[in-house]
């Protein structure tokens, strides 16, 4: 017998929701930003085939990442009725993207090049790196509270003031690196008359691109906090 | 008046096996949106589903579908104009049913949304209008009976969106949401008590020849105290099952513990949407078998005031029941697992709203779906941000079912008119 009542209006009432899907995503992104402090540590060590495996690793990310992104897109069609506008729920698809994407651009210039920062200059990279791998996480921490946040329908004072405050946690990481990044670029200041100019100009590069990756986190903040102002 | 004596018992068997067979209709199909809400937020197992509908169907359809059955077996049709030949009152109530159950079928076996209300309904209408005469048809009755398909919808829509918006504010958006859940929920299940026993004895016992008197003058200002002690009653008994439920800390989701609260409210709303159901669905179901066994029995009267007889709503509840097992459980499954986002404090607020919109249709005596009043209600949480994404596309699908359900049901219900004034005579 064919299954009866396959097309019950309240069963097709129901979509897929989105919040569970772009936590997914958020958490894909903010793998692949993880590993950029390993990825340093192995160019460090000189140890390029550890490297390489991290840059691996950056990758596979960032590809499952990109995929969960348009089977996002592919599950909000128009005619879905959304607690939030899907316009604001896509670009924010769009911006955890970033993060995943900037730390596979650092990782193919790593690979690509040999590209490894002089050896006083170590422990500072791959503690600029660890900080905005922080701020990565940190936006992930608040991005893992849509799901509470649809409990409440958006709006609740509790939890919107307690989403704020992550996202306050967000600015000051962000705030953080661009300082160590500043200092790091003043440290290379001072060698890069010793190194070859080409080199050089790549590691300004890079910290800029450490830098980028805290950047689109916080960007994935203030998407949230849009979210929560309407 | 000879053909309804001399076929009187064919007749009856007739109208019991088609009664029966849109009853096991329901019971296939429709409960499963009833209850999909409480198996889909996975607030109750399948087997607490189908005992609850089981139970509460019934009593639904006992104690509270009297109004509705008297709507459909007498208000829609003017009886008057047949009283010189009431065998056209049987053949017509006779092909009714069988038009909205054989239609209820051909569309529940092509996945097609259609609501039984709305298949008896234009089956009634279709055999009188083309049967009799239009003439024969209250077409002030009906026209408010459509209105209360569009209004329907919307007030539980509204009753939906002012409930969630409560939790809301009440429970969810608070320092300590679970303790909060605790004491604020047992508010809701007094009204789940209350207003079930309102309905039941503001409209429904008179059908089941019950009488009450307190002694408080007027019937409401009788039924207000003892409603009041069953609301109390009904939250004493949901304050005991909430209590085995302890605070289990999650932090990555705070309100698990929350939802298991409301899960336990959920029982108790299930309770009052199969309530709901029976005293509306079931009802509107076994009004033309009332129509006809009354027309019967009374060797050819059609009288339009006698009770409903017991077995008649025994019928409709053991027709339910046998749909049930044979094949309502597994669409209660499939809605069930098509609405899993549905959390148990939205589906609490869906179902409490839809329940108390058709209940007060009950009790009004209009015949109204209950599945199109879920959707309506599921909407109105969907309005207050509450659910993850919704399809608009049903509203659509809809209209277009209604469109299609009229005239369907009225013509096959023109069709078997004629083929048993063919086979009986008149």
């Amino acid at each position: 017998m064919h299954p009866m009542a396959i097309l019950s209006p309240l069963g097709k009432l129901f979509g897929r929701s989105p919040i569970g899907p772009i936590q997914e995503h958020m958490s894909l992104a903010d793998k692949a930003a993880q590993f950029l402090p390993a990825l340093f540590r192995a160019a460090g060590a000189k140890d390029w085939e550890q490297a390489a495996q991290v840059h691996k690793d950056i990758v596979a990310a960032e590809s499952e990442a990109d995929k969960l992104k348009r089977s996002v897109r592919r599950h909000l069609p128009n005619s879905l009725f959304l607690p939030v506008p899907r316009s604001d729920l896509l670009a924010l698809v769009g911006i955890q993207d970033h993060v995943a994407n900037t730390a596979k651009d650092i990782a193919g210039l790593v690979i690509g090049r040999s590209i490894r920062f002089p050896d006083p200059l170590q422990e500072a990279v791959i503690e600029l790196t660890a900080a905005s791998a922080a701020t990565s996480a940190q936006a992930l921490k608040a991005i893992q509270e849509l799901d509470e946040l649809l409990e409440v329908g958006f709006t609740g004072r509790e939890e919107v003031r307690r989403v704020e405050d992550m996202l306050k946690i967000v600015d000051e990481l962000e705030g953080v690196t661009d300082e160590m990044a500043i200092r790091l670029r003043a440290e290379l200041f001072k060698l890069e008359n010793d190194l070859p100019p080409v080199e050089v100009m790549f590691l300004y590069q890079i910290i800029t691109l450490i830098c980028a990756v805290a950047d689109d986190a916080e960007s994935v903040g203030d998407r949230l906090q849009i979210l929560l102002a309407k | 008046m000879e053909i309804v004596i001399q076929h009187g018992g064919t007749f009856l068997i007739l109208a019991c096996l088609f009664g029966f067979f849109m009853a096991w209709g329901i019971g296939a199909n429709d409960v499963a949106n009833a209850m999909g809400t409480s198996v889909g937020s996975k607030a109750l197992t399948l087997k607490q589903a189908l005992i609850i509908a089981m139970v509460f169907e019934f009593l639904g359809a006992y104690f509270a579908g009297g109004e509705v059955t008297s709507t459909i077996r007498n208000n829609i049709i003017d009886a008057e104009i047949m009283s010189g030949h009431p065998e056209l009152m049987v053949y017509g109530m006779l092909s009714a049913l069988l038009a909205a159950g054989t239609w209820l079928l051909i569309a529940s076996l092509n996945g097609w949304p259609v609501s039984t209300t709305h298949s008896i309904v234009g089956a009634i209408v279709g055999f009188a209008a083309v049967g009799i005469s239009p003439d024969a048809i209250h077409w002030a009755q009906v026209s408010s009976i459509a209105a209360s398909w569009v209004v329907s919808p919307v007030l539980a829509g509204v009753l939906s969106y002012s409930l969630f918006m409560s939790v809301k504010v009440f429970i969810l958006d608070t320092q300590d949401p679970f303790h909060r859940a605790k004491r604020i929920i047992p508010a809701y299940m007094w009204m789940v008590g209350f207003m079930i026993s309102m309905v039941t004895l503001l409209k429904g016992l008179k059908h089941v020849g019950l009488h009450f008197d307190l002694g408080l003058g007027s019937a409401f200002a009788n039924a207000v105290p003892i409603s009041t002690v069953a609301g109390i009653i009904v939250a004493a008994l949901g304050m005991v099952a909430m209590r085995s439920i302890e605070d289990i800390p999650d932090e990555m989701h705070r309100f698990r513990s929350v939802e298991r609260v409301f899960g336990v409210l959920m029982v108790f709303t299930a309770c009052s949407m199969a309530f709901a159901h029976g005293s509306n669905d079931v009802a509107n179901a076994v009004g033309p078998l009332a129509a006809i066994v009354s027309t019967v029995e009374s060797g050819g009267q059609i009288a339009a005031t006698a009770d409903v007889p017991w077995w008649i709503l025994l019928v409709g509840g053991v027709g339910i029941v046998a749909g049930l097992i044979t094949y309502g459980w597994r669409v209660i499954l499939t809605v069930g697992s098509e609405i899993t986002e549905l959390t148990p404090s939205r589906a609490f607020a869906a179902t409490l709203g839809a329940s108390a919109t058709v209940v007060i249709a009950s009790g009004t005596g209009l015949p109204i779906s209950t599945t199109h009043t879920l959707v309506g209600a599921v909407l109105g949480v969907g309005f207050a941000r509450g659910i993850g994404a919704l399809n608009l596309g049903v509203i659509g699908s809809i209209f277009v079912s209604w469109i299609i359900t009229l005239p369907a049901g009225a013509g096959l219900a023109i069709l078997f008119f004629f083929i048993f004034k063919g086979i009986f005579g008149g």
